[in-house]
């Protein structure tokens, strides 16, 4: 429960109908596309200016109450529930387009707006805006620029901090700033910029940001390679980028995702595959038929069982449409489905393939695979039942296993979805103390009252670090 | 009260459908109160889900505004074919709409007009025939005149007005039983199939239906109309009243099961879906499922039928057409593109496509009666895409959506240069055309 005056003072900056408190409506801003973490807020504020965001922010630390800034809600890390309560704050009415500027190739945004409607403006200028999240058609450009978010065209384009030159911040203390700009460079004082992407609304409150758009590729060519098995998929992965080959898109999918995504979006993909690989590439046709052929050639050569072009553009996007829904897809398995986002380098990605298999045998539980397997970034996908609490321990037991594995094998614990609450108690797996340490010192710098989005990235207790039996050793 | 509304709520509600839904959010961007509540998440299926889990979980008291949120839902299930764990929406809605339904009390008004509607007209096609009796004798006498002149039905709340005004002229009583019970098709006999009367195109839009009979017959279909079928169900249905429905879906599956047909045809999407859900409708009831089973599978829209047989060339005089699709047709009987088919097989009219075809027009059955404010909101978008692709005609599939768009139509003032008709009475049009201009010519080449 807020303070009635402090509602007061909040409804005098936006308006009554741009604030409540209603048991409904906070009920369903207690969630996020994260499986079994919810926390009720207690009210829910909707600004349209910075100017109000800055009156809110103020208000909050008046009265000492924390704030979660919000998107779509579509993030993985449960990192917009809010977890000590306090105001989510939604960006609903702050979605503009506010500038093209075609001399610079820069779109300026307010942070409300849908990744697909970036995207789209972009290619209405004959522009484009590469980063492309399964979820762009309802994630917003804030959850985006917080989560860091990555896509089905990281590989070559990298990802959402390679595209944002600029951004209008509110802090914590109310002041607002601007980092960056329009500019190619620019090094007057830290990087400002780069450090509030991926933040998570820990740091501050984004108002506005200039993305970075890039010419549009002239050509576009899309394939599949269907594989009897699982780590020759892998090897062939990591065998193409030895080979000096940067397709646009690289994602690999296993023969139960592929299952799940067929009876959802009825393409007829082979799903008596045993795993597949989804490749693009884009840019001059020359090039881009080049590449194709030898990325053809090399799947063969590693034993793809086939190998078939995309007939047409509408084939084309049916394909890559029907890879963005394999999370969601795969829902229809099991009650629950729990999704990690364990990230290596490219070259040990058949050695992460074949341990996620043998833990999924070795703890009993369902894992099916699918990801960015270019970036060397997998989301190995748990079919379970949050009910069955014994299952849900095995779960937990098996994934920590994959993150300890993964972070062996010189990787993360998360590539894109971000740490959240989920990941949290995790965080020093890959940091090690003294990281977590440094990164505590910049959030207590910016936000003394621990006001923005608190209780996620740190943990208030981490897991004890499991170190991997080795091999010989089991 | 509260606590007995969560009881049957924990008790009815298909938990295991409601765990299904991961909340990615897909749905969102589907919704048309979603995006016209400017993206509130609680008037999202997510949204919504949401409310129905946390009710039955404990979490949230069933209140007013939970209650509000899911009839404000217009039942138009785009949610469904863009959820990629397959969630069924349209049934949890459903279900969720019995238990209040049965938990309410309404106002005196509310329950006698909810008791006339459903337990009186829409049970019985006799009842309906006397009421279009009682309307043809009110556009007859002078009464019509007086109510319109007098602005009385301003004073009703919602679209009743506008509606009253959009609602096709009533033809004669005597005439609504021009159709025999079977039927044979003109030339060579491609199909046998059975014919879905309902209960609102059997009267108000009765014409359509003769429409629809003509061009089965031109296709070649032998019709089978059996005269003991009653409403399809599906308003009650969607409005909680599930025995009422559970009883309309037996006697039409007793009436048309035996009948030894290719298919049952239905010239309304919002029927057809309805009939399309009776095994969902009859799961609980012992035997009845897979009777529903075998009949739902038979049902199937005009426009798909037609789309697959010849009609013979087609021709209209030269002007703009665009189409909005029954939400029904499209998400619930997963029938998609053969209007669009149809129309481009008609030569002189042109097709454009208009964005956002697939968002509801905001009629939903009764929905624009009920939430004038959403459905009008909703309306008036619709319209703005409309006059973007210059047409002057708007096809459509469903009667409750013709009678939306005619009632945009005359929001707008275009009453004298667009019109909106249904694509059976369309197709019928250029049939009549076509046999009338081959009438003359005939005559011409006697005369010679
Ligand atoms: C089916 C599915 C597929 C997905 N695919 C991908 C994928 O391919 N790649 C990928 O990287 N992710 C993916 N995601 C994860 C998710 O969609 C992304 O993290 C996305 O960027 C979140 O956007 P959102 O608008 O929903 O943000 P939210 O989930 O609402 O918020 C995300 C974070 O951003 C913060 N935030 C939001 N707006 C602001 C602001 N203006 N100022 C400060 N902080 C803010 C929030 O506090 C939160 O910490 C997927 C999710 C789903 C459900």
């Amino acid at each position: 429960m807020l303070p009635k005056e402090m509602e007061q003072e909040l409804i005098e900056v936006v308006g009554k109908d741009r604030f409540t408190s209603s048991k409904e409506q906070c009920y369903v801003y207690s969630y996020d596309a994260t499986p079994g973490f919810q926390a009720e807020p207690d009210g829910v504020i909707r600004p349209t200016s910075t100017t109000e965001v800055q009156e809110i922010v103020r208000i909050c630390s008046k009265y000492h109450v924390p704030i979660v800034p919000r998107g779509s809600g579509t993030n993985l890390c449960a990192g917009t529930t809010p977890t000590s309560g306090g105001i989510v704050l939604l960006f609903t009415h702050m979605n503009s387009i506010l500038e093209i500027d075609e001399e610079n190739l820069t779109m300026t945004v307010q942070p409300g707006v849908l990744t697909l409607d970036v995207v789209k403006r972009a290619e209405g200028a004959d522009l484009f805006y590469p980063p492309d999240p399964s979820s762009m058609k309802i994630s917003t450009i804030g959850g985006n620029i917080n989560e860091n978010s990555g896509g089905l065209r990281g590989l070559k384009y990298g990802v959402t901090k390679d595209y944002v030159m600029g951004l209008e911040v509110v802090l914590a203390n109310g002041e607002v700033i601007r980092t960056g700009g329009k500019l190619a460079k620019d090094v007057a004082g830290y990087d400002m910029t780069k450090l509030l992407v991926g933040s998570e609304g820990t740091l501050g409150i984004i108002t506005e940001a200039t993305l970075k758009l890039v010419p549009r590729p002239e050509d576009k060519k899309t394939m599949l390679a269907l594989f009897s098995d699982l780590e020759t998929a892998a090897k062939t992965v990591s065998e193409i980028i030895a080979n000096k080959v940067i397709p646009a898109t690289l994602e690999f999918i296993d023969q139960p995702t592929l299952e799940a995504v067929e009876s959802f979006a009825k393409i007829g993909l082979p799903t008596k595959a045993k795993a597949v690989l989804l490749i693009e590439q884009d840019g001059d046709e020359a090039v881009v038929a080049k590449d194709i052929y030898t990325m053809k050639r090399l799947c063969e050569e590693k034993g793809a069982i086939s190998v078939t072009l995309a007939k047409s553009e509408e084939e084309a996007f049916a394909l890559t449409e029907a890879r963005r829904s394999a999370l969601t897809a795969l829902a229809r398995r099991r009650p629950t489905t729990i999704l990690e986002d364990a990230t290596v380098p490219r070259s040990k990605l058949a050695e992460l393939v074949s341990f996620i298999n043998d833990t999924s045998k070795r703890y009993n539980v369902e894992i099916c695979t699918f990801g960015h397997a270019g970036d060397g970034n997998l989301h190995p996908t748990c079919m379970t039942d949050e009910r069955d609490l014994e299952e849900m321990e095995r779960v937990e037991k098996a994934f920590a296993d994959i993150f300890a594995k993964a972070v062996e094998l010189g990787g993360t614990i998360t590539g894109e979805h971000g740490v959240g609450e989920m990941k949290a108690p995790y965080l020093a797996w890959k940091l090690g103390d003294a990281g977590v340490e440094a990164m505590r010192a910049i959030k207590k710098a910016l936000d003394p009252q621990d006001l923005l989005n608190p209780g996620k990235v740190f943990a208030k207790e981490s897991k004890k670090r499991i170190v991997l039996a080795r091999e010989g050793a089991k | 009260m509260t606590t007995d509304l969560q009881k049957s709520f924990k008790e009815q509600m298909d938990y295991d459908e409601l765990m299904n839904c991961t909340r990615c959010g897909f749905c969102l961007p589907s919704c048309p109160t979603y995006i016209n509540s400017g993206q509130n998440e609680a008037s999202s299926p997510r949204g919504r889900i949401a409310l129905m889990k946390g009710v039955v979980e404990g979490r949230i008291e069933p209140d007013e505004k939970v209650e509000q949120q899911l009839n404000e839902c217009l039942g138009c299930r785009a949610c469904e074919p863009v959820c990629p764990s397959g969630v069924q929406y349209g049934h949890l809605l459903e279900q969720a709409r019995t238990v209040i339904n049965e938990h309410k009390s309404y106002s005196l008004p509310v329950k006698m007009l909810r008791k006339a509607t459903f337990n009186y007209l829409f049970m019985s096609s006799k009842r309906m025939h006397r009421v279009h009796q009682l309307r043809w004798l009110y556009e007859k006498t002078l009464a019509q005149k007086l109510v319109r002149a007098s602005k009385l039905l301003t004073l009703f709340p919602g679209e009743v007005e506008t509606m009253e005004r959009v609602v096709p002229k009533t033809v004669p009583p005597k005439r609504l039983n021009e159709w025999e019970e079977v039927e044979k098709g003109f030339g060579k006999q491609t199909k046998r199939v059975a014919f879905f009367n309902g209960c609102l195109m059997g009267t108000m839009f009765y014409e359509t239906n003769q429409s629809t009979r003509l061009l089965l017959k031109t296709a070649g279909c032998e019709i089978v109309t059996p005269k003991k079928q009653e409403c399809c169900g599906a308003l009650h249905a969607h409005g909680g009243e599930t025995e009422k429905a559970i009883q309309l879906a037996k006697r039409n599956i007793e009436a048309f099961e035996n009948l030894d047909v290719d298919a049952v045809i239905s010239n309304a999407g919002g029927c057809g879906a309805g009939l399309k859900d009776y095994p969902f409708l009859l799961r609980k009831e012992a035997d009845w499922e897979k009777r529903a089973k075998a009949f739902s599978d038979k049902v199937t829209d005009i426009s798909t039928l037609l789309a697959s047989l010849d009609l013979g060339p087609l021709e209209l005089s030269d002007e703009v057409v665009t189409y909005q699709p029954s939400c029904h047709l499209e998400n619930v009987m997963k029938e998609k593109g053969n209007v669009e088919k149809l129309l481009r097989k008609v030569n002189g009219i042109e097709y454009v496509a208009m964005v956002d075809k697939d968002k509801c027009c905001g009629s939903a059955g009764i929905y624009n009666l009920v939430q004038p404010k959403m459905a009008m909101r909703i309306l008036d978008q619709k319209m703005v895409d409309v006059a973007e692709t210059n047409a002057s005609v708007i096809v459509t599939s469903n009667p409750g959506c013709l009678l939306q768009m005619k009632a945009g139509i005359e929001r707008e003032r275009l009453t004298d240069s667009v019109r909106a008709v249904h694509i059976v009475d369309l197709l019928a049009d250029a049939i009549r055309k076509r046999d009338s201009e081959e009438g003359d010519a005939h005559a011409v080449r006697n005369r010679h």
